[in-house]
């Protein structure tokens, strides 16, 4: 029977033949928790465990409150580096190395074909490389702690199908916003979202991963695109594990598939407070008080790339500040070495060590009551940055850099 | 069991059961005083142990935080039901032993205020008029998860 790319994965993990509506009991490849989930899930550990069934499964960055910003998150980081020596976990990354979803993939931990968890919703972005990859909580990774297993429903999938050429100016985070817009924050609950069509097969790794990290703002269990070429490119000099390569079958029947043309797709917007409360951005018109250039999303080097140049011998406008938070170190590097950080700089941005930042509103950045932040992030709830009486709104950086420098939310016209 | 309604609309993300400035804490007692902050500064003193929850469609997206439904059991909540509910929202209170019953048109018919009861044996939400609603009953493996409590327990006794 043709099956789906989650169907082929789960199938592959329990040596069984399973279908969207099983639920099975499933082997984790890889297990991933970090410094704000992960006190939760090692009490929850220690209450049925003493050793994980394999340390070398366990992936655990600090990356939500770095450096630590209170006494509560300083006592997290001693706890989660006690867990890490007891439990002889060497793949730990401390306070130093950047946002989870990008050092995982970026330290050659994804890898097509395997079955990943992690203590956060955004798990999803790695997908982008043909995992299957899923948010969970502490509970459940207290069992995969122990155990390595964790039960699943092998979901459905809905296929966007994707094909046109993307307008200039216009972005993997403009076609995601476009379609979540679309589809609404529950249209794809509890099902894998996979990511096919030209477009899909000419957009970079950075973008694919823009797609699958939103997967999730949608419902989505999972993201998922198809292993290319461009895919085994990145995990070249990156990961150095043997892996295999499932692919969907388009005629499965748990699949439903939507077309997507992006030819006519204008630089899009999510306005506050839900994801899905999607405009193109001509229809909307802000003062903003913080941009935030950043995070699991967009805070990779192309996205910085992209604000750059837009914001190369501009200035933010009056009564703006603008946060650039790189998402790794390896980002960060690259960002020092090709001049970008001078370019922020100049332009009056405040450039941060590699961490969640204001995604959160737990950390850095936080804005007050009344205050409008422009975010490249992936939600924009109530009070997600900090006060409840803020707005949040998304965007791609483009829009973001432009919007700095005119002080309003505005569309890209720079190039 | 028996309780209050308190009622939410749709789509009652994670950030406003729990915003994530007070995820540095675990312990429950600290999570449940700022439970629903974003919408209701003062739920938390009115709830009484045992109270429902009534949402719309989506309830609990957005984050895998454990904190939003730890917060929920600590202020005394005993179950919620919604029209639907987000994926992860759903094993995390499963896990920690709240039920979570879904039943769609149901918040059409449950007002704030009002007091029902659940049949958990026999899958009904019965008001004080005596009207009976249908939920969905919960798969047998999900039922055995909460009847131990949570999925600790449930593992504690030797399953899996």
């Amino acid at each position: 029977m043709p099956k789906t790319m989650s169907e082929k994965i789960f199938s592959n993990s329990t040596n069984d033949n399973v279908e969207s509506g099983d639920i099975v009991v499933a082997n984790v490849d890889l297990a991933m928790t970090h410094d704000l989930t992960g006190p939760l899930s090692i009490k929850s550990f220690y209450e049925i465990g003493k050793k994980v069934w394999d340390p070398d499964r366990i992936v655990i960055p600090f990356d939500h409150q770095v450096p630590a910003d209170s006494l509560e998150a300083a006592d997290n980081h001693i706890l989660m580096r006690k867990f890490v020596k007891e439990q002889s976990i060497k793949n730990f990354y401390d306070v130093n190395q950047g946002v989870c979803h990008q050092i995982l993939p970026e330290l050659g931990h994804v890898v097509p074909g395997e079955i990943i968890v992690g203590t956060d919703s955004h798990t999803c972005t790695h997908g982008a490389l043909g995992a299957f990859s899923t948010g969970i909580g502490s509970t459940d990774m207290a069992m995969v702690f122990a155990t390595g297993k964790l039960w699943f429903k092998v979901p459905e999938t809905i296929y966007f199908n994707v094909n046109g050429e993307l307008k200039n100016n216009v972005y993997g985070k403009d076609l995601i916003l476009n379609i979540i817009g679309k589809i609404g924050a529950d249209g794809a609950s509890y099902k894998a979202c996979e990511f096919g069509g030209e477009t899909i097969k000419n957009m970079g790794i950075s973008d694919r991963m823009v797609l699958c990290n939103m997967a999730i703002e949608m419902g989505g269990k999972t993201g998922l695109i198809e292993t290319d070429e461009k895919t085994l490119n990145y995990l070249k000099n990156r990961a150095n594990k043997k892996f295999k390569i499932f692919k969907t079958d388009l005629d499965a029947p748990s699949l439903e598939e939507i077309h997507v043309d992006v030819s006519e797709l204008e630089p899009q917007i999510a306005c506050p407070h839900n994801v899905d409360n999607v405009k193109p951005v001509s229809e909307v018109d802000s003062e903003i008080d913080q941009v935030f250039l950043g995070s699991c999303t967009n805070g990779r080097i192309e996205d910085l790339r992209i604000a750059a140049k837009i914001l190369k011998g501009d200035k933010i406008a009056n009564g703006v500040r603008m946060l650039v938070i790189p998402a790794s170190k390896e980002v960060y590097t690259k960002a020092l070495d090709e001049g970008l950080t001078k370019i922020f700089v100049d332009s009056g941005a405040l450039v941060c060590n590699p961490c969640c930042g204001p995604c959160l509103g737990g950390h850095i950045g936080l804005i007050g009551p009344g205050e409008i932040s422009l975010s490249t992030s992936n939600r924009n709830f109530k009070g997600r940055q900090g006060s409840p009486d803020g707005k949040v709104y998304l965007s791609s950086p483009a829009v973001a850099a432009t919007s700095a420098i005119k002080g309003r939310i505005s569309i890209p016209d720079k190039y | 069991m028996k309780g209050k309604v308190w009622k939410f609309g749709d789509d009652i993300d994670t950030d406003i059961i729990i915003p994530g400035r007070y995820l540095i804490h675990t312990d429950p007692k600290i999570l449940s005083k700022h439970c629903m902050e974003g919408l209701d500064s003062q739920f938390y003193e009115k709830v009484n142990k045992g109270d429902i929850i009534v949402g719309g469609k989506n309830f609990g997206c957005g984050s895998s935080r454990e904190h939003a439904p730890i917060a929920i059991q600590g202020a005394g909540i005993g179950a919620i039901i919604a029209e639907s509910f987000a994926r992860i929202f759903y094993r995390n209170s499963t896990n920690i032993g709240i039920p979570l019953l879904e039943a769609p048109g149901i918040s059409k018919i449950l007002n704030q205020g009002d007091e029902i009861e659940i049949d958990m044996e026999n899958g009904f939400i019965i008001k004080e008029d005596g009207n009976k609603y249908e939920f969905k009953k919960l798969p047998p493996f999900m039922l055995n998860i909460l009847e131990k409590g949570g999925l600790i327990e449930y593992l504690k006794d030797g399953n899996i």
